[in-house]
């Protein structure tokens, strides 16, 4: 099967205007612009049942179509914050495939009318956004943005907006607020951007491979989107595999592809040909799945990955071998999100601090006996008490961490 | 109206406005709910997670639309997580409950979790005894500890954020209350959170640091003991302190205060004011207080307090009974017969300005106001009705700001006008230079000083802010003496009126004309009689003069001449002044923290206040003084009691009819509701139970014929060709005999100066910060150079009470003395 | 120096991409530029974003205190920023970052002695297949640099070390 997200691949110079041209790129744009209403592009997207790919999952016709229509003017952004760990695979499609994710963006932005689009990218892809903005450029120049494009009424123009390292601005609304020149703090909601968003304007936001998945919806229709992956998450998903396999990297496969499928036909196995011990399907803020044959055989869509204790999230697989502690995992996740938060909820701010002083115990060996229960006993009382999620995501690790792996914690105390 | 609606809230039927949110709904009710960053003045945002709660919801049949039934009950479906009430509003069928087993271990957790940072100094701490955090420790906390206190993060704890704030930041809990006060309600963005995380810290990097005049505010709705004020940390216990309702007596808001006083070793065993504190008026200053009035009371405690009765003996002031100095200069005034002048100002009390303005009657003398600005007999026919909020103006209103810097001038006016432009009223700023109100201006009129009565008039013609103005649901015009003398701004009330009449903004609430005068109680002695008098020096010259609260030697080397010349001069005051000094006779009074009274403010509120302090060595209330020398000159009026002053006032003055003192001290529930145990909710605000004040309503409200007096002359000197013309301009914090005794505020005082419009300094070769002297009326006086490019090249900005004498425009000129500071 | 007087085209084209009532956005990017010049963002540069947006000192300061990106003081030329988290962390960052400093002579967080290279352990950079990895943040900007090993590193280190001529 070809790729429809990293056609790249298959196709030599993708990044290139013209090849992108070739090879049918912006002819879904064009024909949605002079052929199609708003309302019928976001009902194509509508029914091809495709699902946000930022972590939460969301239908995304659904969500622009509930954008305002008496609040205006309207925006797009397009959420390239990829912060969590584990996660690489937006950075995949902009280096190499930058056409068919902007394309992606523009058709979001007829859809719902809006006139301006923001690529707002996490700082440290400071390459990256001079890379987009030249790109961006091409398309002005070939008429594909601008003013009264195609000779119709509609314009639109993209900008980059560059973030300067802070992962709370992968959230929407602290993306948001970011955006307008704040501190990347999450905002009460509701509302929500499809009525409260960028500049208090009706706003969409959708995360990169999302828009990228678009044109080729518009190409080749919903049924044949639909016709691939599960009925639960149809089309493909770039899986961002790391940790112990021997083929780190990004994989496009249909949504149901298993577990097993991935690390051993894809990715060449675990290094050194270790068993897998454990499992984050999405990135740090996942739970730790124990892995048994079952698990290996899960398919990995939404549904399927709750079954396994997990949610699949971004998808970005972290693969743990029976050499990694899993106290030690925790220590890491608990100071990545110690890092991480921005301070606004009592909850998340003192209770990653506290649980990093209670990791860093266990990780130095002066902890003490009742030190995990209470680690685990801090992470519960965080659960469900903040603003935003990151609150929560804080938390998976350490919770299913002492509650699945206990032998790691219990040598840690002992030690 | 907003639509109602009735929820249930721990069982309770609460009925509250739609889009209330749930902790305000439940304090309605009286069901408190612990919060840390909600405050009822400020938009939720949902931070601290202590208010958690469960939330329910009626669930409808999606078929139908109609509410599902079981068991004869709408059906609820509870929200799986505890939600923030604070960020939840109310609806229809609504359950919510506070106090179940679920929502307390949440609040409980939340308690912990910002107790694992706290320094827990409570024994040290300023906030001790009226802390949220320490209250609701008590109330939600967990009983022991699970942190390991030597894990606690160590942060700065003496942090000035400017001279008057101080941080600790281990206590801070990151509620962002002071930095959205600042932001939202003020609209000074001067606070701000540092880094992220656990690491957060409040900053203020402005110049001078944390630079607004409500700073003080912040204080009080810290939950913790994070901010306090220079003036009270370390000063006193929470708990020691008595508290006295009282009037801000330093511009015409009339402010409602709460006195705290505790008895001090320091003072060798005497009750001293320990601090001053707002008091709820939401017609008012709602929960709030500028710093002026939070800080400048130091005054009544300044060495150079008077505390006896001095007669002139061989060229001294020497120590004497009351009974020998009244008797002293009732001799004298009775001998000048229409001689005797009464020179008062409006720093006094109603009851006093009224005994002074009898006795002048009386003895067939005269009473004058000492004050450079006119039309308080305007205001009387078109102030603002009785009845009026400027906190419930908004969309389809107009304010009119003209001739006045009104953030320097009357802060809370400045704030709530300001906030009646967030809510959608029309605000029109009409002043020659930019000032801190223009950034919230829909229309902003610049003209040129001597032009103030025309613009005015020019807003009574066509035109697109005429016709805002003229079609506004309500309209207010504020007027103030920027710029002007008594002449001007005399013409520009006149002015202001005849457009309210002629666009029917009278006689109506949130209609009218409001004076921002230059003392806490200029309306009100404008309403017993007292009128200024355009010729003072005249006036005063070979008089026997009674100077009541006035520092005319002081402010005017002019005035000064005029008074030595005078037959006779008797002073009456609280403190020594270079009046004084030249006193025949001196009698001490009583400061407003040692007695009681009323004052009337600039919206024509009149208002109580009350003794906080014991009576300072053998002085006595003004109203007391000058009923003692009445009665030496053959004069009877009452001396007894304020009480029966205000009943005789109030009996014989047309405005006052139907008041009594009593009437004063009324008071009526206000919302928000605060002051109670609960601090965490309003902050350490005091609830209004000394009374709310009366409005007087204005002629034009009583149905009388309104008849405004004609503008006679030319408003004010406009800038000549080829001349430098002075204008005053008004100073928050300035060299006046009530502010500059505050030591806390010099910085902020800071010097006299001249401001000029950088070409107009190059022209006279001078430079920005050199040291000027600048000559008007014969005499010189000092400055230092401000540049200012928003001015005209023709004007030079004299700010009045900071040691240049200037009462009105003046043709002047400026050199340079020495080098630059 | 005020950055529309240093950099007067730039300033314009920042601000050209984001609405009137949204002008504060161009917060960020400005900062991005002040930081240009000393490789840290000083008092008055805070000051002159401020004047340029109509937005507080201390407003600029909350943006520039939020976001690891930014430096309030001076340090080396270049940050050298390792991903130690845990993807990278499972691919060898750590033992890679502990013989850089051994290497270095510094600890994390230190500066070496030349001035050149501020070392840091940093969070996630979206390169998690290709550890051990790092970025460096210096007067050129922001560059990625993947599966690297010390030798590589230490070559690297050497040429920014004689690269005074800085890329703008
Ligand atoms: C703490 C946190 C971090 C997030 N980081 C990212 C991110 O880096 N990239 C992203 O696309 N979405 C991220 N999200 C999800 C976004 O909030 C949002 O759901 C997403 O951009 C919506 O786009 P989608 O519907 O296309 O998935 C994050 C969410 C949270 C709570
Ligand atoms: S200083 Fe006080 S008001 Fe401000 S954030 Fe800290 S605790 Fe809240
Ligand atoms: S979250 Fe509701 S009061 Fe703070």
């Amino acid at each position: 099967m070809s790729y429809i997200l990293l056609r790249h691949r298959d196709i030599p110079d993708l990044n290139k205007f013209n090849v992108y041209k070739k090879n049918g790129g912006l002819a879904a744009f064009k024909n949605a612009v002079t052929k199609m209403k708003p309302t019928e592009v976001t009902d194509v997207v509508k029914n091809s049942g495709l699902r946000g790919r930022g972590g939460a999952g969301f239908p995304t016709g659904m969500k622009w179509s509930f954008i305002d229509n008496k609040n205006w003017p309207h925006y797009v952004v397009a959420n390239a914050d990829e912060s969590e760990p584990g996660t690489f695979k937006d950075r995949e499609i902009m280096e190499s495939n930058p056409f068919q994710f902007l394309e992606g963006l523009a058709l979001a932005s007829y859809a719902v009318g809006a006139t301006v689009a923001y690529v707002y990218l996490r700082g440290e892809f400071w390459e990256l956004a001079a890379f987009l903005d030249e790109k961006i450029a091409e398309m002005e120049n070939a008429g594909y943005l601008g003013d009264k494009l195609f000779g119709t009424e509609y314009s639109l123009k993209i900008y980059t907006h560059l973030g300067a390292g802070a992962y709370i601005c992968g959230e929407e609304t602290a993306l948001l607020e970011s955006l307008e020149g704040k501190r990347g703090q999450p905002r009460v909601r509701p509302p929500f951007p499809p009525s409260f968003g960028l500049y208090g304007k009706p706003t969409i936001i959708n995360n990169v491979e999302t828009f990228t998945n678009v044109p080729m919806i518009l190409a080749n229709g919903a049924e044949w989107y639909k016709a691939i992956g599960t009925q639960d998450s149809p089309g493909v998903k770039i899986f961002s595999l790391s940790g112990r396999v021997r083929k780190p990297g990004n994989y496009e496969l249909p949504f149901g592809t298993t577990f097993r499928q991935l690390i051993y036909e894809h990715a060449g196995g675990v290094q050194e040909g270790r068993p897998v011990k454990a499992i984050m399907p999405a990135g740090a803020s996942s739970s730790l799945i124990v892995v048994d044959d079952k698990v290996l055989d899960t398919p990995m869509d939404y549904a399927s990955v709750r079954t396994v204790g997990a949610e699949l999230g971004s998808a970005s697989i972290i693969v743990l071998d029976d050499t990694v502690n899993i106290q030690w995992v925790v220590n890491k996740t608990v100071h990545f999100f110690k890092h991480e938060s921005c301070g606004k909820c009592t909850p998340c701010r003192e209770g990653t601090y506290w649980m990093q002083n209670i990791t860093h115990r266990l990780n130095d060996g002066h902890a003490s006996t009742g030190d995990v229960d209470l680690l685990l006993n801090v992470a519960k009382q965080m659960q469900g008490k903040c603003l935003c999620a990151l609150g929560d995501f804080a938390t998976t690790a350490v919770t299913t961490g002492i509650e699945r792996f206990p032998q790691d914690f219990k040598k840690a105390v002992k030690a | 109206m907003t639509k109602q609606v009735t929820l249930s809230i721990n069982g309770i039927n609460v009925t509250a406005p739609d889009g209330t949110n749930v902790v305000d709904a439940a304090k309605m009710a009286g069901i408190d709910i612990p919060v840390f960053c909600h405050h009822p003045k400020l938009a939720p945002v949902g931070m601290c997670r202590m208010c958690l709660v469960e939330v329910g919801r009626p669930v409808i049949d999606r078929a139908t639309g109609q509410v599902v039934m079981e068991n004869g009950q709408p059906k609820i479906q509870f929200m799986p997580k505890l939600e923030t009430a604070c960020t939840n509003t109310v609806s229809e069928g609504m359950v919510v409950l506070t106090t179940t087993d679920k929502a307390d271990a949440g609040q409980k957790s939340t308690v912990e979790f910002l107790l694992t940072s706290h320094p827990l100094d409570c024994p040290i701490c300023d906030k001790g005894g009226e802390c949220p955090l320490q209250n609701l420790t008590m109330a939600h906390g967990p009983g022991k500890s699970r942190f390991i206190y030597d894990e606690k993060l160590r942060l700065d704890k003496l942090v000035p954020l400017g001279e008057l704030i101080w941080l600790d930041r281990e206590r801070c809990i990151q509620c962002a209350r002071c930095i959205r006060f600042q932001d939202e309600v003020v609209g000074e963005s001067v606070l701000g959170f540092d880094e992220r995380g656990r690491s957060t810290q409040i900053v203020s990097l402005s110049d001078p640091g944390f630079d607004s005049v409500f700073s003080g505010n912040t204080t009080d709705i810290c939950p913790v003991g994070a901010l306090t004020t220079t003036d009270f940390r370390f000063a006193a216990r929470p708990w020691e302190l008595q508290a006295q309702a009282s009037v801000c007596t330093q511009c015409p808001v009339g402010c409602n205060t709460t006195i705290n006083t505790r008895r001090e070793v320091k003072a060798g065993g005497d009750i001293v004011v320990k601090r001053i504190m707002p008091r709820q008026n939401e017609e008012v200053n709602e929960i709030w207080l500028c710093d002026k009035g939070r800080f400048a009371y130091h005054y009544v405690e300044s060495k150079k307090r008077l505390t006896k009765p001095l007669i002139r003996k061989d060229d001294k002031l020497t120590r004497a009974s009351w009974d020998a100095a009244t008797k002293f200069a009732a001799e004298n005034f009775s001998k000048a017969k229409k001689d005797f002048v009464v020179l008062a100002s409006g720093r006094l009390a109603n009851e006093d300005l009224f005994n002074l303005k009898s006795l002048a009657d009386h003895a067939g003398g005269t009473a004058i106001m000492y004050s450079d600005m006119g039309g308080g007999d305007v205001t009387a026919l078109v102030g603002v009705g009785q009845g009026t909020n400027i906190g419930k103006m908004g969309s389809g209103d107009a304010i009119l700001v003209v001739a006045s810097d009104m953030y320097q001038e009357a802060p809370i006016w400045w704030l709530r006008v300001k906030q009646a432009a967030d809510r959608g009223a029309t605000l029109i700023v009409a002043n020659p230079r930019s000032t801190k109100m223009d950034r919230f201006a829909k229309h902003i009129i610049r003209y040129a000083y001597g032009d103030e009565i025309k613009t005015v008039n020019d807003l009574s013609k066509k035109g697109k802010i005429a016709d805002e103005f003229a079609k506004a649901k309500n309209a207010i015009i504020f007027y103030g003496n920027e710029g002007l003398g008594l002449n001007g701004s005399t013409g520009l009330a006149s002015a202001c009126a005849t457009l309210l009449k002629e666009t029917e903004h009278i006689g109506k609430p949130n209609n009218g004309l409001i004076g921002v005068w230059g003392r806490a109680n200029d309306q009100g002695a404008w309403e017993v009689g007292f009128r200024p008098e355009p010729d003072l020096e005249q006036a005063l010259k070979g008089k026997a003069v009674y100077i009541v609260g006035a520092d005319p030697v002081g402010d005017s080397p002019a005035l000064a001449k005029a008074l030595k010349g005078a037959k006779f001069v008797a002073v009456q005051d609280i403190l020594e002044t270079a009046t004084t000094e030249i006193a025949d006779v001196v009698f001490a009074a009583q400061a407003f923290t040692e007695r009681e009274g009323t004052y009337t403010s600039g919206e024509r509120r009149v208002q109580r206040f009350y003794a906080a302090v014991p009576v300072k060595g053998d002085t006595k209330p003004d109203f007391v003084i000058t009923s003692i020398l009445g009665r030496q000159m053959g004069v009877i009026l009452e001396g007894s009691s304020v009480s029966v002053v205000f009943d005789i006032l109030a009996n014989s003055l047309d405005a006052f009819t139907d008041l009594s003192y009593e009437k004063l001290a009324e008071v009526h529930d206000q919302w928000p509701i605060v002051g109670r145990g609960d601090m965490y909710y309003g902050g350490t605000t005091y609830e209004n139970m000394k009374g709310l004040g009366v409005q007087l309503a204005p002629t034009a409200q009583t149905g009388a014929t309104v008849r405004i007096p004609k503008v006679r002359k030319e408003a004010a000197l406009r800038p000549k060709e080829k001349e430098l013309l002075a204008v005053p301009v008004n100073k928050l914090y300035d060299r006046g005999v009530t502010v500059n005794p505050a030591q806390l505020l010099h910085q902020r005082i800071g010097e006299a100066t001249v401001t000029l419009h950088p070409t107009a300094a190059k022209k006279l070769g001078v430079v920005e910060g050199a040291l000027v002297k600048i000559s008007f009326d014969g005499v010189s006086s000092e400055g230092v150079v401000k540049l200012d490019d928003t001015i005209s090249t023709s004007v030079a900005l004299v700010p009045r009470s900071m040691g240049i004498a200037i009462r009105e425009p003046v043709a002047a000129s400026v050199v340079q003395l020495g080098k630059v500071k | 120096m005020s950055l529309e007087k240093i950099y007067p085209k730039e300033v314009k084209q920042i601000l050209s991409k984001y609405p009137p009532e949204g002008k504060r956005s161009a917060v960020m990017p400005l900062l991005f530029l002040a930081q240009r010049e000393e490789g840290y963002i000083n008092k008055a540069a805070m000051q002159d974003i401020a004047n340029i947006l109509d937005i507080t000192e201390t407003d600029v300061a909350a943006v520039v205190g939020f976001y690891t990106l930014y430096h309030e003081k001076k340090a080396g030329k270049y940050y050298m920023q390792i991903c130690t988290d845990l993807p990278c962390a499972l691919r060898g960052a750590d033992e890679f970052m502990n013989s850089l400093c051994g290497n270095l002579g510094i600890k994390v967080g230190e500066t070496t002695p030349d001035g050149t290279i501020t070392l840091e352990a940093v969070t996630c950079l979206a390169a998690c297949d290709k550890a051990p990895m790092f970025q460096t943040q210096g007067p050129d900007g922001i560059k990625y640099h993947e599966n690297m090993t010390v030798d590589r590193t230490m070559e690297l280190i050497n040429t920014l070390k004689h690269a005074d001529k800085e890329i703008k």
